[in-house]
C-alpha cells in the first residue's frame, strides 16, 4: 500500500515538476488528427515568442472528436485555444458564451488559418472510372465513408455531394435529397471515423472509392504506399475549415490573454503558415500556396457559409434527428 | 430457513452498512442524477424518443446481439471453465491468463483487429465469406464481437465455483451407481448453475452497454446494424445531453429489469439447492436413475 | 485422488471437451491476439521498441498503471463486504441489492462518464461550487479514477457472492461456535476459501481498469503526457496513422493482462504453502 501511495505522488510530483519551468502554460484543445500539424508549429511559436519576449511558454495538447473536444470545453477542460475542423463546434462554445459571439471575425478568413478539400481516393488505375459525385451513385459502385451523420468527416462528404447535386442542372433541395439517397444506397457500411474508413479501404480492400480531407491522402500514402491508390478531385467540392479561437473565460481567468492570442495569430505567419503547407494543408497566404502548387492542384470549391448558409444552419436542417439524413432512412 | 433472525456469524451490520454507502455515493448518488437530468424532458418525451423507429431497431439489435452473445459464451464459457479447471493439458496457464485478454485490450482495438480479422481479405474471412457468411460490418459482427468482449465473465465466475466442488459429492454419487452423466446432471450442474446464470446476466449487461468495440465492426447502418449507445453518441454529437440521457435512462430501465429477473430466477435456484442436504441424499438423487 | 473413474469422464469425452474449449478460445482470443502483435510488428522489433520509448507513451502506462493500482484497495473492500453480507446472510430485498451491484456493467461507458460530467461538470451539479473552491474533478486524475471505480464497481463482489453462497456458512459457524474472533474467523476460514474468487475478481478488475476507454476517454479531456491513460493513448495513435505505435501500446496492455500469470503462479504457490501450514496447525481442532 505504500509503495502504491509513493508511486502515485511520484508520478504526480513529476506532473507538477514538468509544468514548473515555464512561465506560462497554454492548453490547445484541437481535434483528433491535428496532432502533427501542432506538434511542429507549437516549437515554432515558442521560439518566436522566446525571441520576442524572453518568455517561456509551455503548450499542451489535448486531441480528441471535435464535438467531443467542444463539450469538454463546455464542461470545465481550462483549455485557452480551441482548434477545431468544424465551425459549427465554435458556434456551439460561443452559445455557451466561452467564446466570443463574433469569434470568426477576430482572426482573418473566418478564423481558419488552413483548410483542405473532400477528394476521392480510388484504387490504382481508378479501375471504376470514377470522376466525379455522379460517379458515387452509379449502381454497383461501393463507397466508404464515416458516419455522415455522427462524425465530421462524413458530415463533410454528405454537404458535398449535396452542394454538387444541387448545382446541377435543375438542381433542388429534394433532387439532393434523392440523390443523397442513392449515393449511400452505395455504401456497405458506415465507418466509426476517418481513420477507420481509411483501415476499411486500404487495408480490408472494401469498395471502390474512399472520400475523406485532401490532407489525409499524404497520411494514407505514409502508411500504405503511394503506389496503392489515385486521388481524384471531383468538379466540386467542399472547402474544409479548420476554425480555432480563443476561449475567452479560461484566458481570463488563467491571466494567459496575450500568449494565446499571439499563439493564434502566428498560425497566420509565414512560418505558421509554411508549417500547415508542409502538412497538406492548404495554406491562405498566396505565396506559401504557391511555392506548394505541386501538393495543391486547383480545386473548384464550395465553402458552407455560401452554399448552406453557415454551419449550424446546415447541422440543423441535414444532420439534427428528424434532418435530412434521417429522412432519407426512417420516412417512408 | 430464510428469515431466521438468530444470527451467528458476525460483521453483517458492518458489511451491509458499508456496502449500501458506497454503493448509493458512487452507483446511485451518479445514476440517480443522470435520471434526474432526463426527467427535465417529461416522461412523454423520453417515451417519444425510444420509441422512434430507429431507436426500437436499436433496442432490438442490441438486446438481441447481446442476448446471442451471452448465450454463446454461456455454453462455452462452462466447458472452457471446466476443461481449466478439470483437465491437464500443455500450456495450460497461459490459456488460462489469455482468458482475462478481451477486459485489458481497449475496446476500439478489439473492434479494428475483429473487423479486420473478418473482413472479406482476413484471415477468418476469407475462409468465411465463400461460404456466403458475412460477419463484418453485419449484425453478425456485433455478435462477434460481444462475445468476445464479454468472454471473460462466465468462465471466471465459474472457475472458483468449480475448483470449489468437493470431489467426494461425486465419487459418493458414483459408488451409488450413478453414472458420470447423472452426476453431471443432478450434482455438478445444479451446483453450479447460480454462478452460471450470474456469468450470462453479467456478459449480458456488459454486452448492452458495449460501445467502443462494436461501431468497428457492426457497419452502423440505420435501423439494420444501429446499436443504442451510437444512438446516445449520435444525440451527443448534436450537442443534446438531454437526449443522450433520456437513452441511458431507458436502456438502464431495460437493463435493470432484466437483471432482476435473471438474479430472482438466480436465487430462487440457488435456495432451492441449498447445501443444507446432506451429501448421502444428493448422492442417491443422482444415482436414483440407475438403481 | 483414488479412482479417476468416479470424478472423471470417459476419454471420449474429455478430449471433445478440450477441442471444443480450445478451438473457442482459439478462435476468438488467439488470433485476435496474435493479429495485435503483427500489426505491433508489422516493421520489425526495432520500429516497435521505438514506438514504446516515446516519452507520452510511457507516461500513458504509467497513469495507466497507477490508476489501476489506486482503485484496486477500494473494490477489494467493497466487494469482501458486499460479497459476506449478502452470501452469509438472508435479508429482503437481496436480488435487488445483487441487481444494483451489477448496474455499473449495463451502463454504456460512455454514460459511465457522462454521469459525473453531469455531477461535476462546469455545468453540472456541484460545478460551481468545485470551480469555487478551485478542486478539480473531472478533466483530472480524480475524475478518471471515479470513472474507472465505476467501471469496474461489481467485479470482485460478483466473483465473490456466488462462490460464497455455494461454500455455505457451516465452517465459520463452526470457527465462531469454537470461539474464533471475527476477524479470525475471516483470516483462518473465509479468505482460504475465496482465495481464487478474490483472485479472479481482482484480476479481471484490474484488466478492466487498464482497459478501459470510453469512460476514462469522456472525463480525461486528453491531455497529453498528463491525463492520458493507454487506451485513450492508443485510439490517438490510431487516428494518427501511427498503426505501429498504435497496436505496440495496445500490445502492452494484452501483456499487462497476462501479467496475471505470474501472479495467479505467485499466489497458488504461497497459497499452497500456507494452506500446507494451516492444516497442520489445525489439523487437531478440525473435525
Amino acid at each position: 500500500m505504500k509503495k502504491i501511495s509513493k508511486s502515485l505522488s511520484a508520478l504526480l510530483l513529476g506532473l507538477a515538476a514538468s509544468a514548473a519551468l515555464a512561465d506560462v502554460t497554454l492548453l490547445n484543445a484541437s481535434y483528433d488528427v491535428a496532432r502533427d500539424v501542432y506538434k511542429d508549429f507549437n516549437p515554432l511559436f515558442q521560439k518566436h515568442w522566446k525571441a520576442k519576449t524572453g518568455e517561456i511558454v509551455d503548450i499542451k495538447q489535448s486531441h480528441g472528436g471535435s464535438t467531443k473536444q467542444v463539450r469538454a470545453v463546455a464542461d470545465g477542460l481550462e483549455a485557452d485555444v480551441v482548434t477545431m475542423n468544424q465551425a459549427n463546434d465554435i458556434e456551439f462554445l460561443a452559445d455557451k458564451g466561452l467564446v466570443a459571439k463574433d469569434w470568426a471575425k477576430k482572426f482573418p478568413n473566418s478564423a481558419s488559418p488552413y483548410t483542405s478539400a473532400m477528394v476521392f481516393i480510388v484504387r490504382k488505375g481508378n479501375p471504376k472510372g470514377i470522376k466525379d459525385w455522379n460517379d458515387l451513385a452509379a449502381p454497383g459502385t461501393q463507397i466508404i465513408i464515416p458516419h455522415p451523420k455522427n462524425t465530421g468527416n462524413g458530415r463533410n462528404t454528405y454537404l458535398s455531394a449535396w452542394a454538387w447535386a444541387l448545382k446541377q442542372p435543375g438542381g433542388n433541395d429534394q433532387k439532393a435529397q434523392e440523390f443523397l439517397g442513392k449515393l449511400l444506397k452505395n455504401a456497405p457500411l458506415f465507418a466509426a471515423g476517418g481513420r477507420d474508413a481509411t483501415t476499411t479501404f486500404m487495408q480490408r480492400k472494401m469498395g471502390d472509392v474512399l472520400i475523406t480531407f485532401e490532407s489525409e491522402a499524404e497520411m494514407i500514402a505514409k502508411e500504405f504506399g503511394k503506389g496503392e491508390f489515385e486521388v481524384v478531385y471531383p468538379s466540386l467540392t467542399m472547402q474544409t475549415e479548420f476554425p480555432v479561437a480563443l476561449v475567452e473565460k479560461v484566458v481570463d481567468k488563467k491571466g494567459t490573454r496575450t500568449q494565446a492570442q499571439a499563439y493564434l495569430e502566428y498560425l497566420w505567419s509565414k512560418e505558421g503558415q509554411e508549417n500547415a503547407a508542409q502538412n497538406y494543408l492548404r495554406p491562405r497566404d498566396a505565396d506559401i500556396l504557391k511555392k506548394y502548387s505541386a501538393f495543391f492542384p486547383p480545386v473548384k470549391t464550395f465553402t458552407v457559409d455560401e452554399v448552406f448558409g453557415g454551419a449550424n444552419k446546415a447541422f440543423a436542417t441535414h444532420f439534427k434527428d428528424g434532418g435530412s439524413f434521417d429522412q432519407i432512412y426512417v420516412a417512408k | 430457513m430464510a428469515a431466521k433472525t438468530h444470527r451467528v456469524l458476525p460483521g453483517f451490520g458492518l458489511a451491509l452498512g458499508y456496502t449500501l454507502v458506497y454503493l448509493s455515493l458512487l452507483i446511485l448518488l451518479p445514476l440517480g442524477g443522470m435520471v434526474l437530468k432526463a426527467s427535465e424532458l417529461g416522461f412523454g418525451q423520453i417515451i417519444d424518443i425510444a420509441l422512434g423507429e430507429r431507436s426500437l431497431a436499436a433496442f432490438r439489435v442490441t438486446f438481441g446481439a447481446s442476448f446471442l452473445a451471452a448465450a454463446v459464451n454461456a455454453f462455452f464459457g462452462l466447458i472452457v471453465a471446466w476443461i481449466l479447471v478439470r483437465y491437464p493439458f500443455p500450456g495450460k496457464r497461459f490459456v488460462d491468463a489469455l482468458v482475462d485478454l478481451p477486459f485489458a485490450l481497449p475496446t476500439a482495438v478489439a473492434g479494428i483487429t475483429l473487423a479486420t480479422l473478418y473482413a472479406g481479405n482476413g484471415w477468418l474471412g476469407r475462409f468465411i465469406e465463400p461460404l456466403g457468411i458475412k460477419v463484418a460490418y453485419t449484425p453478425l459482427g456485433i455478435v462477434v464481437a460481444l462475445t468476445f468482449i464479454t468472454l471473460p465473465f462466465v468462465v471466471r465466475t465459474l472457475q472458483p465455483v468449480i475448483e470449489d466442488i468437493e470431489t467426494e459429492v461425486e465419487e459418493a454419487a458414483a459408488s451409488l451407481g450413478a453414472s458420470r452423466w447423472q452426476t453431471f446432471v443432478k450434482v455438478i450442474f445444479p451446483a453450479i448453475f447460480p454462478a452460471l446464470l450470474t456469468g450470462f446476466a453479467l456478459a449480458f449487461a456488459r454486452a448492452v452497454g458495449e460501445y467502443g468495440s462494436v461501431i468497428f465492426i457492426a457497419g452502423n447502418l440505420p435501423l439494420i446494424s444501429e446499436i443504442t449507445p451510437l444512438l446516445i453518441i449520435s444525440k451527443l454529437e448534436q450537442y443534446d445531453v438531454l437526449g443522450a440521457t433520456a437513452l441511458a435512462v431507458v436502456m438502464l430501465a431495460l437493463s435493470f429489469i432484466l437483471l432482476l429477473a435473471v438474479n430472482l430466477l438466480q436465487w430462487w435456484t440457488a435456495n432451492r439447492h441449498k447445501n443444507n442436504e446432506p451429501l448421502e441424499v444428493t448422492a442417491a438423487k443422482a444415482s436414483g436413475g440407475a438403481q | 485422488m483414488k479412482s479417476n473413474r468416479a470424478t472423471q469422464e470417459p476419454r471420449w469425452v474429455r478430449y471433445t471437451l478440450l477441442t471444443v474449449g480450445l478451438g473457442f478460445l482459439f478462435f476468438f482470443l488467439g488470433l485476435p491476439l496474435v493479429a495485435v502483435f503483427v500489426e505491433a510488428l508489422a516493421q520489425g522489433v526495432p520500429l516497435y521498441v521505438e514506438a514504446l520509448k516515446e516519452p507520452e507513451t510511457r507516461s500513458a502506462i504509467w497513469l495507466t498503471v497507477a490508476i489501476a493500482l489506486a482503485v484496486l484497495p477500494f473494490n477489494i473492500i467493497f466487494g469482501v463486504a458486499a460479497a459476506w453480507a449478502i452470501a452469509k446472510f438472508e435479508f429482503k430485498g437481496k436480488s435487488l441489492l445483487i441487481t444494483l451491484i451489477d448496474l455499473p456493467f449495463a451502463v454504456s461507458p460512455v454514460v459511465a462518464g457522462l454521469v459525473f460530467i453531469l455531477l461535476f461538470g462546469a455545468q453540472g451539479t456541484f460545478g460551481p461550487w468545485l470551480s469555487e473552491h478551485d478542486i478539480k474533478i473531472i478533466f483530472a486524475v480524480p475524475g478518471m479514477i471515479l470513472a474507472t471505480l465505476f467501471i469496474t464497481f461489481p467485479f470482485i463482489a460478483r466473483e465473490l457472492i456466488p462462490l460464497m453462497q455455494a461454500q455455505g456458512k457451516d465452517e465459520e459457524e463452526a470457527a465462531v461456535s469454537l470461539g474464533a474472533s471475527g476477524w479470525q474467523m475471516f483470516r483462518r476460514v473465509t479468505l482460504p476459501n475465496i482465495k481464487w474468487g478474490l483472485l479472479y475478481g481482482v484480476i479481471l478488475s484490474n484488466a478492466r481498469a487498464m482497459g478501459e476507454f470510453g469512460a476514462v476517454s469522456v472525463v480525461s479531456g486528453h491531455i497529453r503526457g498528463e491525463t492520458n491513460t493507454l487506451p485513450l493513448h492508443v485510439e490517438i495513435l490510431y487516428n494518427e496513422y501511427n498503426a505501429i505505435g498504435a497496436f505496440a501500446a495496445a500490445s502492452i496492455l494484452a501483456l499487462l493482462a497476462l501479467v496475471t500469470l505470474v501472479a495467479k503462479t505467485i499466489v497458488e504457490w504461497r497459497m499452497k504453502k500456507e494452506t500446507e501450514m494451516l492444516n497442520t496447525v489445525l489439523a487437531p481442532e478440525k473435525t
